[in-house]
């Protein structure tokens, strides 16, 4: 007797939903990269649940893929981050409002 | 039986340890409560019969890109976040966005159970390391080579980025900018 594949897509979207609420709430910049990357594994339970009831590796394989992506995304993402902070001593996102006037 | 009672319980571990990083203010102690959510998911992993997936979970996640996050937490020496203090209607808009997603999963759940889906027992062999590097280094060669450029230009971006100018060059046009404003006026 196993969970079926509703309750891991069920557990998918709630995870995704906290990710998505916490982008929007968070004003800092590490926050919301946090709340980004929650929200990326909750794709990933997502391939990995179909992977295991269509019995395909192909879901894995993505898997994969998106965890490489995401590794790219926190060197480059936290370099803007750092590179931000040594301009504005700050990193909240409310600061970056230099093309505003 | 058991494989149901490991899934709730790593289901409301990783929820539980989802919103509290949501709730702190603190930026350190919303990474380590995401730490908490990468591995809870590692086990739902295990459960799901891909073992490959849940180490590599918790070396890249856990053990690569969570170090990175706090390092950078400590080195900036952060101050808690304040919320969304100047944009009010930005509490509406996120409000709406939860309920709207939490509608849309709770959808997706009943038509998955009405949806008659069998586990396809033959086929646990998917999860295992040597189907997924056979599959790798065959059918998916393009992709994995398209990541390696990735990661190499990631590295080469994230060293140009980081590295310290002898004057930032955004500073001198904001400089340059504000002399021009001061003239005209």
């Amino acid at each position: 007797m196993e969970p079926s594949l509703a309750s891991y897509l069920a557990l998918s979207g709630i995870l995704f939903t906290i990710g998505a609420v916490g982008v929007i709430f968070k004003r800092n910049a590490l926050g919301m990269f946090m709340c980004i990357e929650l929200m990326l594994n909750a794709v990933n339970l997502t391939f990995v649940a179909f992977s295991r009831y269509y019995g395909d590796t192909t879901g894995q394989l993505f898997v994969f893929m998106v965890m490489s992506v995401a590794a790219a995304e926190a060197a480059v993402g936290l370099g803007i981050i750092i590179a931000f902070f040594r301009n504005k001593q700050s990193i909240d996102v409310d600061d970056a409002s230099i093309l505003k006037n | 039986m058991v494989g149901t009672a490991l899934f709730f319980l790593f289901a409301g571990f990783a929820i539980m340890c989802a919103i509290s990083m949501v709730y702190h203010k603190n930026p350190l102690y919303s990474a380590i409560s995401l730490v908490g959510v990468f591995i809870s998911l590692s086990c739902i992993y295990i459960t799901l019969a891909a073992p490959f997936i849940a180490a590599v979970q918790i070396l890249i996640y856990a053990g690569a890109i969570m170090v990175l996050v706090v390092f950078v937490i400590m080195l900036l020496n952060l101050d808690d976040d304040t919320g969304p203090n100047r944009l009010k209607y930005l509490y509406t808009l996120g409000g709406g966005l939860g309920v709207v997603l939490l509608a849309q999963t709770f959808f997706i759940f009943y038509a998955v159970m009405r949806a008659p889906n069998a586990p396809s027992d033959q086929t646990l062999s998917a999860g295992k390391t040597l189907t997924i590097g056979q599959a790798m280094y065959t059918e998916y060669l393009l992709p994995v080579e398209i990541v390696g450029v990735l990661l190499l230009m990631a590295i080469i971006g994230s060293v140009m980025l980081a590295r310290r100018l002898a004057q930032p060059q955004l500073e001198i046009v904001v400089e340059r900018e504000s002399d021009l404003r001061n003239d005209e006026q």
